[in-house]
């Protein structure tokens, strides 16, 4: 059901503005790490707006299913982001199932964000498109059945109810449970944004294995607006997977808001040691990983069979 | 009043190509008035089948006497039988007029008589069987189907693979027709008549043996993996308009005769549902992997058939799981599930159908690997196998979405409040199901934009036509029915209702609606949403790169002369997913891969066989007509050794009975 008017006010701040400012905290974590200064925490901001007022260059070979990509991709995460509960407070609208049409938004964003890629005719933006699309063959599994253990725990099919203010309660008595399924929706988190160790955002051209290597022949608004959607994507598993690590009772709203968008930016810490601390696992290896996240998953739910 | 709208249609679709039995295979005037009768078929059938699904919720029927032995002629359209005929005729309609451009009498002077004929008559047959509620009457228009089916898979039988597949398809049929014959005895024994209806006790031994029966008989026409094995074949060599019929409609008889004899069954044991289930979940994940495997672009839609039938047994399964645990919610969105995949599979596959088919008519291949670039010649074909790529992969704004959402909303509702071994088969067949739809997106990425992106890999795709309107009008009918029922949901929820309380009688005043059960309002509403931002977003796009230069070619990281041999092809899109599914597919792989400082040409190639058929049954078949030639030296050929074996019968069946 829709909540109050400032709620929706709100949320939808939040899921507008603070997706670039996580990109702009792990590039932070990891500059701190590395004993560099960094790039400023607005740095993605700037990079959005300034790409969004370039002009554009279109290889002959694309249609315009080369265009579409970038706006599914902008139209489906932002859709998935009003539909997340963000720290406890309800989406825009809940209702039973409401994970699976997040879950499907991204996969239709998916989709078309690979179709653009093999539009440019390029071995490397279709090697990139395959990658993806294989891991995410493993990925969505993992997300569904994480999810089914949260359901199941608590009863409900949607999320906003699942992640609501009846989480610490929750938490007493599937703690164990939720431990596991955070890990795996951590994995999924992290193979779904194409972050380390999955894929390596910050290497450019050859290096690159999956997300970058698809939008290589995206250029200034469209490239704009691929840097803000898969900014959005990473705040929607952010919202989802801090509410799960941190189920704090809920103060008064501002409280509640300001606690939400905290543990959101303190996934995007996590991220930024995880990318830090770690190398990228070889392309091989990673299918054995998103394994794992599914196997966790399970466990999760195990755990449950009362 | 129904029922005799659609016996009227059934008898002229029968009739509709005979008229062109008598005019000269030169003239035009056969196929046309072929049609027109098929469309008159198609009005009188629809209508009544729609009327019967707005109208009548307990259906209408009508019954003569029949001289053959064992019952009378006994026509019954109830939900369940109207929702199946309002798809049998819309889709071979539209079938028929892509026909009159893909495959002209006049280019096709020796078999285009003999198709239409045979095209009138499945269609026929299949509505025939599904309206018959009588056993003998639908096994004749079981055999009438199987056989029309037959003779137009092998229309062009001077080729030798198509003669082979014809073969496969028939063997295959023939086994499946002699399960339902002892399916149908045992179900006469049962109940001591000829006629379909029920209640029947479920734990009578003879139930088990009419749900075995009936698992195998009717899961070799739908194609349940493992036993697929004519389909892959048979889709890839029949027209591609046959192709649409028969994975669009003619394999979901075989869902109906499962959906119609459980639905005879008020309180199955709860091992039915399990096995349905079961098998559903591997018919999804294996059909929709060999279907990545494929390089031939109407096998790998047939694969997906396999897959396809793998999520409405899913629906299946927990529907006779509901119904066995007395859990009404599961019934309707199980059921409704299942039902409504049914809908959406027969118009999106045979949409797919026809684009591949038009892709067909206009290069001279069914080989993906020499396809590519064909969005720009071919704009209106490329847009409608673009929506059937995004249906059949279950993504929202369209119709695959839909029903892939009421089942899994069953599997999640079994999940949370489910007893014991329920809650987690459903959370798995869930996973399943989230897998069988990531492996779909993956395939259908492959295959458009092998086939419409990028540039042409070969001659004869790069002079590719956009297809004849006949040929495009009846695609753009598939592809808005699709997202009709993707962004209005709601308009056919009733139907479905309808439909489980038709299946479950029994709970009929228990069974809540399904719009209460499945977020089926709020799903209009996200992707309305959906469809407004792209195509605001869109728009934006497109205003804001309108002075971009044109003519220059793809980046590639500095790249300066990419060429179309350099693309990623699909095998090499499937290349890891193949790996991952190596201990299933058995991929077989030639080439050497290049090595050295200076390397020499490589080369790679994979093909995926069919497990069961290549590895399986063909080399089982052989050992066995292997071992029976050892038995070879019984078959003389002498007179007085026949008469010897007549001579040790009799005496043994004397001493047999004697000792008795």
């Amino acid at each position: 059901m829709p909540g109050k008017l400032s709620d929706v006010l709100a949320h939808a701040v939040l899921v507008i503005t603070l997706p670039p400012l996580m990109l702009g905290v792990i590039n932070k974590t990891k500059a701190a790490f590395a004993g560099r200064v960094g790039p400023p925490l607005l740095q993605p901001y700037y990079d959005i707006i300034k790409l969004l007022q370039k002009g554009s260059v279109f290889s002959r070979t694309t249609t315009w299913v080369f265009r579409a990509g970038p706006v599914v991709g902008v139209a489906t995460a932002l859709l998935a982001a009003v539909l997340v509960p963000i720290g406890g407070r309800p989406g825009f609208v809940a209702f039973d199932g409401d994970f699976l049409v997040v879950a499907y938004l991204f996969g239709l964003g998916r989709f078309f964000t690979m179709a653009a890629a093999l539009d440019t005719g390029s071995a490397f933006e279709g090697m990139g498109a395959a990658r993806e699309a294989t891991f995410a063959c493993l990925a969505e599994p993992a997300f569904v059945l994480g999810l089914l253990a949260l359901a199941r725990a608590s009863g409900s099919l949607s999320l906003s109810t699942m992640l609501g203010s009846g989480m610490p309660f929750v938490w007493t008595r599937a703690g164990a449970s939720f431990v596991l399924v955070a890990v795996a929706l951590f994995i999924v988190l992290l193979a779904e944004n194409s972050r380390i160790p999955v894929d390596d955002p910050n290497t450019h051209l050859e290096l690159t294995m999956i997300h970058e290597v698809m939008v290589l022949d995206h250029g200034g608004p469209a490239l704009g607006l691929i840097l803000y959607g898969a900014s959005v994507k990473l705040f929607v598993f952010a919202a989802v997977l801090a509410r799960l690590a941190l189920p704090v009772g809920i103060g008064p709203t501002w409280a509640a808001w300001g606690i939400a968008g905290l543990s959101v930016l303190a996934i995007a810490l996590l991220i930024g040691v995880v990318e830090s601390t770690m190398a990228r696992l070889r392309l091989t290896h990673i299918p054995s990983l998103l394994v794992a996240a599914c196997l966790l998953s399970v466990f999760g739910l195990v755990l449950l069979v009362r | 009043m129904n029922e005799w709208l659609v016996v009227g249609g059934i008898a002229v679709a029968a009739l509709s190509g005979v008229p062109g039995l008598f005019i000269a295979r030169q003239k035009a005037t056969g196929e046309r008035i072929a049609l027109a009768l098929l469309a008159i078929a198609t009005l009188a059938g629809a209508s009544g089948a729609a009327h019967a699904l707005v109208a009548s919720p307990h259906g209408s029927g009508l019954a003569f006497r029949w001289p053959v032995p064992g019952g009378a002629f006994r026509i019954y359209v109830d939900t369940l039988s109207a929702m199946f005929l309002l798809q049998i005729f819309v889709v071979s309609f539209l079938g028929a007029v892509y026909g009159l451009a893909y495959w002209k009498q006049s280019e096709h002077l020796d078999n285009g008589r003999k198709l239409r004929l045979f095209y009138g008559v499945l269609t026929a047959a299949m509505a025939l069987l599904v309206s018959a509620r009588n056993a003998l009457l639908f096994l004749a228009g079981w055999e009438i189907m199987a056989l029309a089916a037959f003779l137009l898979i092998t229309t062009v039988d001077q080729e030798k693979e198509v003669r082979e597949v014809g073969y496969i398809y028939l063997v295959a049929t023939r086994i499946g027709t002699l399960c339902l014959f002892a399916m149908f005895a045992a179900l006469f024994a049962l109940r001591g008549d000829w006629n379909l209806e029920g209640p029947l006790d479920a734990h009578h031994s003879l139930a088990v043996a009419v749900f075995l029966l009936g698992f195998v008989g009717f899961g070799l026409k739908a194609g349940v993996m493992p036993l697929h094995v004519w389909l892959p074949g048979a889709h890839a060599n029949a027209p591609s308009h046959i192709s649409a019929v028969m994975s669009g409609v003619l394999i979901k008889t075989g869902i109906y005769g499962l959906v119609r004899i459980t639905s005879l069954f008020p309180s199955p044991p709860m091992w039915w549902g399990g096995m349905v289930l079961g098998f559903g979940v591997a018919s999804g994940v294996l059909g929709v992997a060999f279907a990545i495997g494929q390089h031939d672009i109407k096998r790998l839609l047939a694969y997906h058939s396999v897959e396809n039938i793998g999520i409405i047994c899913i629906g299946l399964g927990l529907a006779l799981l509901g119904r066995a645990l007395w859990r009404p919610e599961l019934v309707v969105l199980g059921l409704g599930g299942a039902l409504l995949h049914v809908w959406n599979h027969g118009l999106f596959k045979s949409l797919l159908f026809l684009a591949a088919g038009s892709v067909i008519h206009a290069t001279g291949t069914r080989e993906i690997d020499l396809l590519g670039g064909l969005l720009k010649p071919m704009p209106r074909t490329g847009l409608a196998f673009l929506v059937g790529a995004t249906a059949i992969s279950g993504l929202p704004p369209l119709n695959g979405f839909i029903s892939e959402l009421l089942i899994y909303v069953g599997l999640f509702r079994a999940t949370t409040h489910g007893p014991g071994m329920l809650w987690m088969a459903a959370a798995l067949s869930a996973a399943g199901l989230a897998l069988i739809g990531a492996l779909a997106v993956a395939c259908f990425v492959k295959v458009f934009g092998a086939v419409f992106l990028g540039v042409a890999r070969s001659e004869s795709t790069a002079r590719a036509h956009e297809a004849d309107s006949r040929m495009v009008v009846p695609m753009g009918v598939l592809a808005l029915l699709c997202a009709f029922i993707g962004l209005a949901p709601l308009a056919v929820a009733p139907v479905l209702d309808r439909a489980a309380a038709t299946w479950a009688p029994e709970m009929s005043t228990l069974l809540s609606r399904s719009v209460v059960l499945a977020p089926l309002g709020w799903v209009t509403v996200v992707s309305l949403a959906l469809t407004a931002a792209a195509f605001l977003g869109g728009n934006w796009l497109a205003l804001r790169v309108r002075a971009a230069p044109a003519g220059v070619g793809t980046w590639d990281c500095g790249f300066a002369a990419p060429s179309a041999r350099m693309q990623y092809t699909s095998s090499s899109f499937a290349q890891m997913l193949v790996g991952m599914f190596g201990w299933a597919l058995r991929p077989t792989v030639h080439g050497q891969p290049p090595h050295g400082l200076f390397p020499s040409p490589g080369q790679f190639q994979s093909h995926v066989p069919d497990t069961v058929l290549d590895r399986l049954l063909v080399p089982g078949g052989r050992a066995t007509e292997r071992a029976f030639h050892r038995l070879r030296w019984l078959q003389r050929g002498s007179v007085h050794a026949y008469l010897v074996y007549i001579l040790a019968t009799l005496v043994w069946l004397l001493v047999w009975h004697g000792g008795r």
